[in-house]
């Protein structure tokens, strides 16, 4: 079986710069395996700025940001990199199975980086009551509809849940000439960054619902209208008032969590409650040489962090193919 | 006349008080460093933000071209500026910070993209 030193599943800001930073730790033959055709993952779709202020010290736009790392990891040869290979099987061992257009390979890593990001939760995980009409999306599918796609998912907007991609998104959709009826939040405050609620929320006048949260959503074939329940004090409080809000599109951005069901299947041992690994360093897994870096292992406000961590995990993989460090 | 402003900068977010006498700013405290003196003193005198959106690519790599305006926009002239980046079509190479679009309403601002767009 073709056997690599290194692979690295996933072609996002956490895989780029394990992958460079394994490079400049002496490793000379990695592979990158992306599902997507492009490298740069979920930056691709986040076009507002806010990246690399911490990592750069420059305000940049996701596709800025991951552009840096893919100028650089394209300029070293020991990386090889290839998109549309989509991994769909991890044993133990470590051996990889992924699909690319017409065919499916097999690949042993001797060390291996997942670098697969989150996912989003979904209504379901929220449990709100009603019906199952179109116009319900989650924040980040929205975003890839308007921003990549040229889509816009509806009118009028009602987002569940105060996160940065719920605010980023209000502010996207209000810039496309929806209208965003409400933000409802179930906690006191917002969960997203102040500056989103600076520039997304109070720069639009979007009215934003505190200890609220959606009781029902209405609809037959779309979503005509959610109910939405005031808290007393917040989650698990009584209802002390409803509310009727008419809009045509229900946003969901109630959290994301670690994509690792490829690891699980593999044996290693992930945390019920956040889907992360089970471990006591940062990107270390259950699984000797089988680490985890960026938005896999946990989840990550910040894309500069995610770039800093992940370097510790292309070191990390060095260190378990016993080369030495340089200097 | 004393007004709190939180600064957008950075992700820390400083609450920044200033003191307005005689409609000037007489006194400005609470930020952690210089950015957050220059965005309050905006904020009160003109208030003005960076927009981020697409445009259209026909035959190219991509359907739409993320693009910023350099430079910022008076908060007021937002969606003015929505409405013209909407017009916009790109049909050539683009690489990140070129221009797509330039001076735009008068306002000084270009819009650059920040993704590169690779003809098919
Ligand atoms: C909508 C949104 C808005 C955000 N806004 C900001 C912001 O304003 N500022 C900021 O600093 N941070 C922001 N973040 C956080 C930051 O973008 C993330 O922390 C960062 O992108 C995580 O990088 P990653 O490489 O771990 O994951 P991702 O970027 O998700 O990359 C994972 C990659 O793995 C690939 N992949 C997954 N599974 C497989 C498989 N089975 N086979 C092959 N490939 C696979 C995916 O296609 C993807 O390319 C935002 C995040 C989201 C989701």
């Amino acid at each position: 079986m073709n056997e690599r030193d290194l692979v690295i599943v996933g072609g996002g800001p956490a895989g780029m710069a394990a992958a460079i930073s394994a490079y400049e730790n002496g490793i000379r033959d990695i592979l990158v395996l992306e599902r997507d055709q492009f490298l740069g993952g979920i930056l691709n779709q986040c076009i507002h700025t806010g990246f690399g202020l911490e990592y750069f010290d420059e305000v940049l736009t996701g596709p800025e940001y991951a552009d840096r790392f893919e100028k650089k990891i394209r300029g070293i040869s020991g990386i090889e990199i290839r998109l549309r290979s989509f991994v769909v099987d991890l044993t133990e061992n470590k051996v990889i199975t992924y699909l690319m257009p017409g065919k499916i390979e097999t690949v042993k890593a001797r060390a291996l980086i997942m670098a697969t990001g989150c996912r989003e939760k979904t209504r379901e995980m929220v449990h709100i009551a009603g019906t199952r009409p179109a116009g319900i999306f989650s924040a980040g599918l929205a975003q890839k509809l308007i921003n990549i796609e040229g889509l816009l998912p509806g009118k009028e907007i009602v987002i569940v849940g105060s996160g940065d991609i719920g605010l980023i998104m209000a502010r996207r959709f209000i810039l496309e000439g929806a209208k965003v009826k409400a933000v409802i939040e179930v906690q006191n405050e917002s969960r997203g960054l102040l500056r989103n609620m600076i520039q997304c929320i109070e720069d639009f006048e979007v009215p934003i619902y505190f200890r609220h949260k959606v009781s029902k959503i209405i609809g037959r074939d779309r979503v005509e209208k959610v109910e939405i329940a005031e808290l007393d004090g917040g989650p698990g409080g009584k209802i002390i008032s409803k509310k009727v809000i008419e809009c045509d599109t229900v946003l969901m951005s109630v959290g994301l969590i670690p994509e690792n069901e490829l690891i699980e299947m593999a044996g290693v041992r992930l945390d019920k409650n956040t889907n992360s690994p089970i471990s006591d360093e940062t990107n270390k897994t259950s699984i000797p040489g089988l680490f985890v870096c960026g938005n896999a292992f946990k989840v990550y406000d910040i894309v500069d962090t995610v770039s800093k961590d992940s370097v510790e995990a292309g070191r990390m993989a060095a260190k378990h193919l016993g080369i030495k460090d340089e200097g | 006349m004393k007004k709190k402003i939180t600064c957008i900068e950075c992700p820390v977010g400083c609450s920044i008080l200033v003191d307005i006498e005689d409609s000037k700013i007489a006194k400005i405290s609470g930020e952690k460093c210089p950015k957050g003196e220059k965005y309050a003193i905006s904020e009160i005198e003109n208030p003005v933000r960076e927009v981020t959106s697409t445009v259209r690519g026909e035959g190219l790599s991509l359907k739409l071209v993320p693009v910023r305006t350099r430079g910022a926009v008076p908060k007021g002239r937002i969606m003015d500026v929505m409405e013209e980046i909407r017009k916009i079509k790109v049909t050539k190479d683009l690489k990140i910070g070129e221009k797509v679009s330039e001076d735009l309403l008068g306002l000084g601002i270009d819009i650059i993209a920040t993704r590169k767009a690779d003809k098919k």
